[in-house]
């Protein structure tokens, strides 16, 4: 299947290993630490980039392979605003949101809707055209390049942390998808929004019973997670890199982190994106040549051991 | 007389809900038997129980003298125990005649061979054939299982279990959803069947059962009420009290 | 009872020779289906210069039939078969690198290696749902992926396998620059295995392989071993996708990392739902549109022609891809039901 040059670059998930990573220390403990919250960082961001698929298929039971195409719009959406318009990087973060909630939700109520109660197969198809859409059309408008997205002078450089040198804006990202992960969890927990949330994901038909609208709650979330993603984007141009093939190289990560997590559960996805993050990076690290190769060998024995994922209560659900 | 299928002390919990609980009971050979019991009485988990499509939690199946509690349901199939779904499992993009020749032929062993056209068998289709004729279903042996009216699909779906040509066959409730006047077709069909085959009815009609079971046990909340000759069971007022008392509808 | 020529005579004889009719009349070619290898035969005259293209539609063609054999015909769902046409296309070009350039063992080869491959790897797709049966075969191809990569003394790596040769085909037809021996090959093979799939679906074996896809629990109630026969077209499946793998290493002479990509699993997916999935020629019919579309596409933006294949899957999808089966099917029965009277 010679052709396009596009497609001779979404070829290729092994430059999934170009993942940027803070200089690293001689000294094996400092090494150690720099690692980990590198590590730590990268799963953080990688749980904010794909909490919102976790629902979408615990919830509805829809494989979303596009989920990607989120994150792709915020990260460009702020490399645009910035680069061109001299937006503020702190400026372009909520933006970053809104606009991929606003996609997200449009397109659930126009298209994804449609497809809730089809097969997994169509799902499949489905949002596989999606992402060859996505990602030609942003390569056609914006080229083909990575985008630049200058960080601001204050989360440059780096600083001494518990014997190890870490970088601050990994530190920013940190705090930021840290203080996003409480308020998350706080609002599944405490909101009335949340209780219902959590209704419908353990069985639509029973929430739809008592009253629950199913539909505006999955519409809603569906925006929260699709946001996320955006956000996510904007912030993890600069670790992650952004180019029009961010949706295909990133696409297995999500659903590592979904399916190793355990649909439906929001502490699943969070815990294995975190083992993820630092397995990744760690991996990288000490075994660069076969980094990649554990990583999938490794989900593909939790997805043995346990279908339904590492951290779901019970075997079976 | 001797005992076909049994099984002892079985026990099937759903997370705090015991299912079946603690059931000891003994089906002798050519018996024909009835198994009734209020609605979520425990007797389609029996069944399942005793086919291996769930597990039980503790106790033990034992088909003709032999341990079956940790077979694979094909494999039990194969020593002779089959059964019907109380809701229609069928293929339903397949024929009649394709679902039941794929049967018979299952059982006589071709079910493997890759490398002959289905059909060329004539065993297979002779029986299959025939069977489709003692249920009626010649007329629409080549059309899709899923545009046949319910009535014969319901047929089909026995005709499917008979086709395996069991030692001990489980019908639960064959005659759900089918027009009263065609109920006792059904069961005279399945009342057909060699002397020699086990035969376990779940129903819900008194009349059905009473005309065709020899012996009845009766289940409740997942436990084994009481088990007895037919006669003895319809005149215990207890049976009376504790079944027609919660659903005596058919 | 009578044969079933005499049978055929005189109808309604009695049930049991009806019912040998019937299910002789499923597995009986018709008439469009001699038309379409006829077609492909002829192509090599009519259109000559385009063989490498045919070449290239028959070896897809091959690989999209393997997919059907376990999606369309058992129901497994894989985002990952480019994993047995990687190890096939490996096998085949290592083969010809090393001095052993005959073709078909280089066939047999790959045949063999992409189906250990195919059976190691069945048993953990026995278990799960959809979503883990996708993620298993992605991770594995995945895996294959990397390992490839890494293992460049033997690969090549990211440059690919150079100086892969192949010897002529029989002894006597060498491969040559327009593409003919090549698409003659391909073609020869892709026949050769389409009768055996066909000879395979309208089996025994293969009318229980579609009912474990409909309804499992029934198959299992009736004795049929689903693992068993999952197990075993599955390894049928990636051995025919390790021959298509070898049909391009050789008919190419070359391998490159690709083999085992994402997208190459995707493509093989929408190529075969592209033509419909269930019957057996919609791997054929699939790969002749995909790539003409292609084709076609990538003349007028270049680089973008993937935009359009997208678009077509989004479409196809919303309209719904069965009711456009079944409306295909309706427009043409009149046409397919015709046989010799
Ligand atoms: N898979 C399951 N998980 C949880 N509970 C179950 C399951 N299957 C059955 N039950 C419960 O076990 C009990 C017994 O159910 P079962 O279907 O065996 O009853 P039954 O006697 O066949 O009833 P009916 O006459 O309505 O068919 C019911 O309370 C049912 O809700
Ligand atoms: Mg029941």
């Amino acid at each position: 299947m010679q052709g396009s040059a596009l497609l001779l670059r979404m070829r290729g998930l092994q430059r999934l290993n170009e993942v940027s990573t803070s200089k690293i220390p001689k000294e094996p403990a400092s090494r150690m630490v720099t690692i980990l919250f590198d590590g730590i960082a990268y799963g953080m961001l990688l749980f904010i980039l794909a909490c919102g698929l976790s629902v979408t298929l615990g919830l509805m039971n829809f494989v979303n392979l596009a989920h990607g195409a989120f994150a792709l719009a915020g990260g460009y959406i702020t490399a645009t605003l910035m680069n061109r318009a001299g937006f503020s990087f702190f400026l372009c973060l909520p933006i970053a949101f809104l606009f991929s909630a606003l996609i997200g939700v449009a397109l659930e109520r126009t298209l994804y809707r449609h497809l809730y109660d089809r097969s997994h197969l169509d799902q499949v198809l489905f949002t596989i055209g999606i992402v060859f859409m996505t990602v030609s059309a942003v390569d056609y408008t914006m080229g083909s390049g990575q985008q630049m997205i200058n960080i601001p002078t204050v989360l440059r450089g780096r600083i001494d942390l518990l014997g190890g040198s870490i970088g601050v804006y990994r530190l920013f990202i940190i705090v930021i998808c840290g203080l996003l992960t409480l308020l998350l969890q706080l609002a599944l927990v405490r909101t009335r929004f949340g209780s219902r949330l959590r209704a419908a994901v353990d069985d639509p038909r029973v929430a739809r019973g008592l009253g629950v609208n199913v539909n505006l709650v999955f519409a809603v979330t569906f925006a929260i997670g699709s946001g996320l993603a955006g956000l996510g984007g904007a912030l993890g141009a600069e670790v992650l890199g952004m180019d029009p093939t961010f949706p295909v190289k990133f696409m297995i990560y999500f659903l590592i982190v979904v399916t190793v997590g355990g649909a439906s559960s929001i502490t699943g996805a969070f815990f294995a994106s975190l083992l993820l993050g630092i397995a990744d990076v760690a991996g990288k690290y000490y075994v660069p040549k076969a980094g990649a190769f554990i990583i999938y060998a490794i989900m593909v024995l939790v997805l043995i051991w346990r279908p339904q994922g590492l951290f779901v209560k019970g075997a079976t659900r | 007389m001797t005992v076909a299928l049994e099984t002892r002390n079985l026990v099937k919990r759903f997370g705090g809900l015991v299912a079946t609980d603690d059931v000891s009971i003994a089906f002798q050979k050519g018996v024909r038997y009835a198994l009734i019991g209020p609605n979520g009485a425990g007797k389609t988990t029996l069944i399942n129980l005793l086919t291996g499509v769930l597990r039980p939690t503790g106790g033990a199946v034992i088909l003709e003298g032999a341990d079956i509690t940790g077979m694979a349901p094909h494999r039990r199939v194969q020593n002779g125990l089959a059964r019907t779904f109380q809701i229609n499992q069928l293929f339903p993009e397949m024929t009649p005649l394709q679902t039941v020749g794929l049967a018979v032929s299952e059982r006589q062993g071709h079910g493997r061979e890759w490398w002959r056209l289905a059909g060329g068998k004539r065993e297979v289709i002779d029986e299959a054939a025939a069977i489709l004729e003692r249920f009626g279903l010649t007329d629409v042996m080549g059309a899709e299982t899923k545009v046949l009216p319910y009535g014969k699909q319901r047929l089909l779906e026995i005709a499917v279990a008979i086709a395996c040509r069991p030692r001990v066959l489980l019908l639960d409730e064959p005659a759900a959803g089918v027009p009263e006047e065609e109920r006792h077709e059904i069961l005279d069909i399945v009342g057909g069947l060699p002397d020699d085959v086990t035969i376990l009815l779940i129903e819900h009609d008194m009349d059905l059962v009473f005309s065709f079971a020899q012996r009845i046990a009766v289940l409740v909340n997942g436990g084994l009420f009481m088990e007895g000759a037919a006669k003895d069971i319809a005149a215990d007022p207890r049976v009376r009290e504790v079944y027609l008392g919660e659903g005596g509808h058919g | 009872m009578t044969d079933i020529a005499a049978a055929a005579a005189v109808p309604q004889i009695s049930p049991a020779a009806d019912a040998r009719l019937m299910l002789a009349a499923a597995a009986r070619w018709r008439w469009w289906e001699f038309a379409v290898w006829i077609a492909a035969l002829a192509a090599i005259v009519v259109f000559p210069r385009n063989l490498l293209l045919l070449n290239e539609i028959a070896i897809l063609a091959l690989f999209a039939l393997s997919l059907d054999l376990i999606l369309g015909f058992a129901g497994i769902v894989s985002l990952g078969h480019a994993a047995f046409f990687g190890v096939g296309a490996y096998a085949a070009g290592l083969l010809g690198k090393f001095g052993y350039g005959d073709p078909f063992l280089g066939l047999a080869a790959a045949a063999a290696v992409a189906a250990v491959l195919g059976f190691a790897t069945s048993f953990l797709l026995l278990r799960g749902s959809d979503l883990t049966r996708l993620m298993v075969t992605l991770g594995i191809a995945l895996m294959l992926l990397e390992l490839a990569n890494r293992e460049a003394w033997l690969t090549g790596g990211a440059d690919g396998l150079q100086g892969v040769t192949i010897g002529p085909v029989l002894g006597l037809f060498d491969f040559d620059l327009s593409g003919r021996t090549a698409y003659l090959y391909s073609l020869g093979v892709l026949f050769v295995l389409f009768l055996l799939a066909r000879r395979i679906i309208h089996s025994p074996f293969g009318l229980s392989l579609r009912a474990v896809k409909q309804n499992p629990l029934r198959a299992r109630a009736i004795g049929i071993s689903v693992a068993v026969r999952l197990v075993a077209i599955y390894t049928l499946s990636a051995a025919f996708a390790g021959v298509a793998g070898a049909l391009s290493a050789q008919t190419t002479q070359y391998v490159s990392l690709e083999v085992f990509d994402f997208i190459r699993s995707a493509d093989v997916m929408l190529v075969l739902v592209l033509g419909g999935v269930g019957y057996l020629y919609g791997g054929i019919f699939g790969a002749l549109i995909f790539k003409l579309m292609q084709d076609y596409l990538s003349a007028i933006t270049p680089q973008y022609w993937q935009f359009w294949i997208g678009l077509v899957l989004v479409i196809l999808v919303l309209a719904g891809r069965e009711r456009i089966g079944a409306q295909l099917t309706r427009l043409f029965a009149p046409l397919l039901r015709w046989r010799r009277a």
